[in-house]
């Protein structure tokens, strides 16, 4: 188990270094931030003391080493643009993306889980045809469509909603639900198939056979067995509670860490960016981690050895 | 001896395919009663059908009468009563049929508490005990063991176990040892033997294998093509087979005394569902038919003292 745990570990910190590396190499790459925060106008001089101020003037390899060496002491650098700490401007905007994220994935699971259920259970029935093809037009329809139609419907024509910002809770209803459908519809359809899957086994039959009621064969023989691909899914969706709403937040001007992210990019607030990403792969990378120790809770074939 | 089970007509189609096309069937109380045939004759379905445990896709029709009661078209929650507490059946393959996320004794104590009302450490106490009887070695502590932590013969063992635990009237083996050893499987067919002679249970074993039903059945029921086509006490089908399907299979076995001969196959395969010969279905591949074989399906009809075969020219 500690063996297990500690390899688990030990790839968990590698994705991160990759994202990590990987991030700061494209941005690097992929434009000068002098020439966006400076402006192409300002004379030579300054352009190469920013350069210079910000270590840009350096081979890449060396400003990595320094960079990386940073984040082991836990420093994530200063935006480019005001100065304050990367980390603080990044936490600061987590809470707002939390308010919408949390009640979100709690749409996704309240709705998602029992009509994945519901059809699966009435398999080629209107009920089960209708659920999976409105889990298909959830997650066909792109998140900045679908915020898009409803400001339309319920902001400007029914004017019952705001259509952005964050006055108060009634802002967060729209986003919340673009942000829900979607994820509500993928977890419908694989919660179906992994029902369906177990409903098929034989040991289904067998507690059929032994005089089980339906309903406690579903609750008892079938829903712990379907929880293990579900769980998959939900990790998965967790995992991205941080950075899941960055187009979400754009449409609804949410001041998440999302449109934090959108503007850090437009500006080449390289610092900025690096820090939401870090973020982005540790929480995703944790999210994993906790779904891999939570398949030996509810499977116990997988238990002790970890394969 | 007084009847248990009687099946009269059980029709079964499968999306517009007959699987049954009329099985009449009988099962007394304490009997041990074999059912033979090939891969999709109905052996299976025929008990799948009768307890409520076909797909929904499945239409049924006839009568399956337990004791006096209907049971095809009974509501749900009497059938829940019947299966596992008076008819109880176990199947092929111990290792997908117990659920893997469950620990065995807990798979036993569940069929104790809907059955006999048990909970807590009375529940348990009893499942311990059912191992024993079973042959499980160190019940007490094979009890909170997985389905996955245990051989395939403890796990059928366990599944006997599961069975017994309503106290059944009747217990359905589905193929119990096609999935085990050799050596395993006499020790399961003992175990059965010395179970129903102690329960006074009567046992249904559905199985391809000849040699097994001979050893551990009173009578036997062929079964071909969905249709029973021959049925007698074990000794009679054995030494005087009726139906030239019958006749076929027990020629395809071989001897174990005597000179060495070449064993006989059946020519032909079970015609498809969907592509059913009007008269008899063995007609196709049977080496003495006529006419009337072609026209009409034969009947089951007596062709001595407790044997009947559905053959126009038996009897």
């Amino acid at each position: 188990m500690i063996r297990f745990l500690g390899l688990r570990l030990a790839r968990a910190m590698l994705t991160i270094v990759l994202v990590v590396t990987f991030a700061f190499v494209v941005l690097r790459m992929s434009g000068d931030p002098a020439m966006t925060i400076m402006s192409p106008e300002a004379p030579a001089e300054a352009i190469a003391a920013f350069r210079k101020a910000w270590g840009l003037d350096q081979p890449i390899w060396l400003q990595y080493l320094h960079y990386f060496g940073a984040i082991l002491q836990g420093e994530l650098g200063q935006s480019m643009r005001d100065g304050r700490p990367a980390l603080v401007l990044v936490v600061e905007r987590i809470p707002a993306t939390l308010l919408l994220t949390v009640p979100a994935l709690l749409l996704k699971i309240g709705l998602g889980l029992p009509a994945g259920i519901y059809a699966a259970l009435h398999r080629n029935s209107l009920a089960d045809r209708m659920v999976m093809a409105g889990a298909v037009a959830g997650f066909t329809v792109p998140s900045f469509v679908l915020g898009l139609l409803l400001v339309l419907l319920f902001a400007v024509q029914l004017g019952w909603l705001p259509s952005g910002g964050q006055e108060s809770w009634r802002s967060m209803i729209l986003p919340v639900i673009t942000l829900g459908l979607g994820g509500a519809g993928i977890l419908a359809r694989f919660t179906r198939s992994a029902m369906l899957e177990v409903l098929g086994q034989p040991y289904i039959r067998t507690a059929s056979a032994k005089g089980v009621p339906w309903a406690l064969v579903v609750r008892g023989h079938a829903l712990p067995n379907a929880a293990i691909p579900t769980v998959t899914i939900i990790g998965f969706m967790i995992g991205s509670l941080i950075a899941g709403a960055v187009v979400v937040e754009s449409v609804f001007s949410w001041p998440g860490v999302g449109r934090l992210l959108v503007v850090a990019v437009a500006n080449r607030d390289l610092a900025v960016v690096q820090c939401i990403l870090l973020l982005v792969a540790t929480t995703m990378v944790s999210a994993n981690l906790i779904v891999d120790l939570l398949y030996g809770v509810l499977d116990p074939r997988l238990r002790g050895g970890g394969h | 001896m007084a009847g248990l089970v009687s099946i009269r007509n059980l029709r079964v189609r499968f999306d517009g395919n007959e699987a049954l096309r009329g099985v009449d069937f009988d099962v007394a109380r304490g009997e041990a009663v074999g059912l033979v045939g090939e891969s999709g004759c109905g052996k299976s379905v025929t008990w799948l059908a009768a307890l409520g445990l076909l797909p929904g896709k499945a239409t049924i029709t006839g009568s399956v009468m337990l004791d006096g009661h209907e049971l095809l078209g009974a509501p749900a929650s009497q059938l829940d009563h019947v299966r596992g507490g008076r008819i109880a059946m176990i199947f092929q393959d111990p290792a997908s049929a117990l659920n893997p996320v469950h620990r065995v004794g807990r798979q036993v104590t569940e069929a104790l508490r809907l059955h006999r009302g048990m909970d807590g450490a009375a529940a348990r106490a009893e499942a311990r005990r059912l191992f024993d009887l079973v042959g499980i070695p160190d019940a007490g502590r094979r009890i909170e063991a997985y389905p996955h932590e245990m051989s395939g013969g403890q796990n059928q063992r366990v599944m006997i176990a599961m069975a017994l635990a309503g106290q059944p009237e009747l217990l359905i083996a589905d193929e119990p040892t096609t999935a085990l050893d050799a050596t395993i499987q006499a020790q399961i067919l003992d175990l059965l033997r010395r179970l129903q002679a102690e329960t006074g249970m009567a046992l249904v074993l559905i199985s391809h294998d000849l040699g097994v039903v001979a050893e551990m059945c009173t009578r036997v029921g062929v079964m071909y093509g969905g249709r029973i086509i021959e049925e007698a006490a074990e000794a009679d089908l054995f030494a005087r087979p009726g139906h030239p399907y019958t006749q076929g299979l027990l020629a395809a076995r071989p001897d174990m005394a005597g000179p060495r001969r070449r064993l006989e196959a059946i020519n032909g395969g079970v015609p498809e569902p969907w592509n059913f010969p009007p008269g008899c279905a063995f007609a196709p591949r049977c080496t003495v038919m006529t006419a009337a074989c072609d026209a009409e399906v034969p009947a089951l009809h007596t062709i001595a003292t407790g044997h009947r075969a559905a053959c126009w020219r038996a009897g």
